[in-house]
């Protein structure tokens, strides 16, 4: 049994217009595992719109396959232009999250989470009922925003309803295209706990974009980086920030700071794992009886583990901070050395 | 003329006008809907994507809109003779109306249908959901308003169409303004029939905005950031106080039903 639950493999993507091709996906090579949240991030035009929408085929990739829960729904999309019975049931087991909601305004908020139980055919108007109603309930809406239009509710309540909408067809898998992006700070937050709490609760995998780091930072486990239709760098987020160099790891957890003079030597510290938990710096500055100053540092603390990075000064040369940095590799904590000469920016 | 006189005249030739509109309503709904629809699925991007399909309705739409009642009319009077077997009375009088307003309509039914949202078209198929599930339960719920707009639009067109009708022996309203009006120089009673049409044409839109505007009082109000507040404020306190400009007086929060 594989563990991943979407892989796609070489997926390519070429729009024509008036004889000019765009290429937005370069072959794409993604695998979500199952269980876990995994974030695609890049900047608009990087092809994470178009790679996301080519997981349940609403877009239909030019080459490659697509398979999500062990099935190839490139294969059942056939070759037509419509989607055929089987790709459309295989949908109805994918749910879907939008940035702009995209609710119906003539339907309250149960009547649209009822609507994919119309269309998976469930039977009674009050067994659907019931269901949205209970949907409704686990994404934290009460039976009074239920009854209204979406038009009354305020955006994190719409994306609410999104979500309950999707979770319908008991999906194993979530799609999230930006679905925070409209959203402000405080609800964006409320609302990706409740993505983190479905992803627990119901196992449920989820796949999202964005373009927002703390999206990533706050509820991923895995990331992906795209850049003119490619994957350039990807992995669990403690990968990212053990892989030296990695853009991801830099931009999620960015430091900052130059030595204050010569004679200087500025390293970056990545923690992760176990290193997190014991106090380095101090052990650091007690065993070699140094002064260390803390340049900058992003750190946060996931499941009772410290992960992030810090830039450290360090007084004298490399040369007479060998030791030091020794001991702090030691320790388990990964060591780079940020400039050799003091006031040069940081090797990226 | 005296009124005693008009009014069985008036009465009938109303019959006919009624009947004439709201059959050729009825069928020029009935037929351009799925025109108007069709004009949508089949374009670029659509549904049903299908070019030629496609330019060959707007083709056929195009040439019967462009076409004057008048000449659209005497051109079908062998089709029309075919269909209902005459070319006189209200009964003749609904082909040609038909024929006329099924593009008008069409076009109206296109422009609502392409309004609305692309991205409420995704998320059904996100759903699983078919070209029909599409048509069913978006495109038609959320164009009804406009979709309403559209028919009264039509409605009224037709009755401005039937009087000429009347004019070819179609009978109603416009075949007796021509009678009475012009032949025998009644003006008063031209006068009479005129406000009749005014009165007419008055009540259909008033019917039609009606309509509309209840379908669209359910999904516009998003329009407003937070219509929610200001809903409860205006009605709760004042029902008698129309006027909006006026701000509310201070209502406690607590009257509001909690949200």
């Amino acid at each position: 049994m594989d563990a991943n639950v979407i892989t796609t493999t070489d997926l390519r993507k070429v729009y024509r217009s008036r004889g000019r091709e765009v290429t937005a996906l370069d072959g794409v090579d993604l695998a979500v595992r199952e269980g876990e949240v995994f974030g695609v991030v890049g900047r608009s035009g990087a092809g994470k719109s178009t790679l996301i929408r080519c997981v349940n085929l609403l877009e239909r990739p030019t080459a490659g396959t697509v398979e999500v829960a062990g099935r190839d729904l490139t294969a059942l999309a056939g070759r037509s232009d419509r989607a055929p019975a089987a790709l459309r049931a295989a949908r109805a087991g994918i749910g879907m999250v939008f940035q702009h909601f995209n609710l119906l305004s003539s339907r309250t908020a149960q009547e649209n989470v009822e609507l994919p139980l119309e269309i998976l055919g469930v039977h009674g108007r009050r067994t659907r009922a019931a269901r949205a109603r209970e949907l409704l309930d686990l994404v934290g809406l009460s039976d009074d925003q239920a009854r209204a239009y979406p038009g009354q509710l305020s955006g994190g309540q719409k994306q609410r309803v999104g979500i309950a909408r999707a979770l319908a067809g008991d999906p194993k898998v979530l799609l999230s295209d930006e679905a925070t992006s409209a959203l402000d700070p405080e609800t964006t937050r409320s609302v990706l706990r409740l993505l983190r709490d479905l992803n627990r609760q119901l196992g449920l995998t989820v796949l999202l974009i964005t373009h927002e780091m703390d999206v990533v930072k706050a509820v991923c486990d895995s990331a992906a980086l795209m850049k003119g239709g490619r994957i350039v760098e990807s992995g669990t987020v403690t990968e990212l920030l053990a892989t030296p160099g990695s853009e991801l790891a830099g931009e999620l957890f960015p430091v900052d700071g130059r030595a204050s003079g010569p004679d200087r030597t500025v390293v970056d510290l990545t923690f992760h794992g176990d290193s997190a938990t014991q106090p380095v710096i101090s052990q650091l500055s007690r065993t070699y009886n140094v002064d260390v100053s803390i340049l900058g540092a992003a750190i946060e603390t996931v499941d009772g583990l410290q992960i992030g990075r810090m830039r450290i000064e360090l007084p004298g040369r490399f040369e007479d901070n060998v030791v030091q940095i020794g001991h702090l590799r030691e320790r388990g904590v990964q060591v780079d050395v940020a400039d050799l000469t003091a006031g040069a920016e940081a090797v990226k | 003329m005296t009124w005693s006189q008009m009014h069985p005249l008036l009465t009938q030739a109303l019959g006919e006008t009624l009947r004439m509109v709201a059959w050729s309503t009825a069928l020029s709904v009935a037929i351009g809907l799925p025109i108007g629809l069709l004009l949508v699925l089949t374009d670029r991007g659509g549904l049903l994507r299908n070019v030629p399909v496609n330019r060959a309705l707007g083709l056929v739409v195009n040439v019967g809109r462009s076409l004057p009642f008048v000449i659209l009319m005497i051109a079908l009077l062998s089709f029309t003779r075919a269909v209902v077997g005459t070319t006189i009375g209200w009964e003749a009088a609904v082909v040609p109306l038909t024929v006329g307003a099924v593009p008008f309509f069409a076009r109206l039914v296109e422009t609502a249908v392409r309004e609305v949202d692309h991205g409420l078209v995704e998320a059904v198929q996100a759903m699983g959901g078919g070209t029909w599930t599409v048509v069913r339960k978006v495109l038609l719920p959320e164009s009804l308003a406009s979709l309403l707009a559209g028919a009264t639009t039509t409605v009224i067109a037709l009755i401005g169409y039937s009087a000429m009708a009347g004019v070819v022996g179609g009978g109603g309203l416009g075949d007796l303004a021509l009678r009475y009006g012009y032949q025998r120089f009644e003006t008063g009673f031209m006068w009479v029939i005129v406000a009749v049409l005014v009165v007419l044409v008055t009540l259909v839109q008033l019917a039609g905005d009606l309509a509309a505007r209840a379908a669209a009082r359910r999904g516009r109000t998003s329009a407003a950031p937070r219509p929610r507040l200001p809903r409860t404020r205006t009605t709760a306190p004042a029902p008698s106080a129309p006027s909006a400009s006026t701000p509310p007086p201070a209502v406690p929060p607590a009257s509001t039903p909690a949200g």
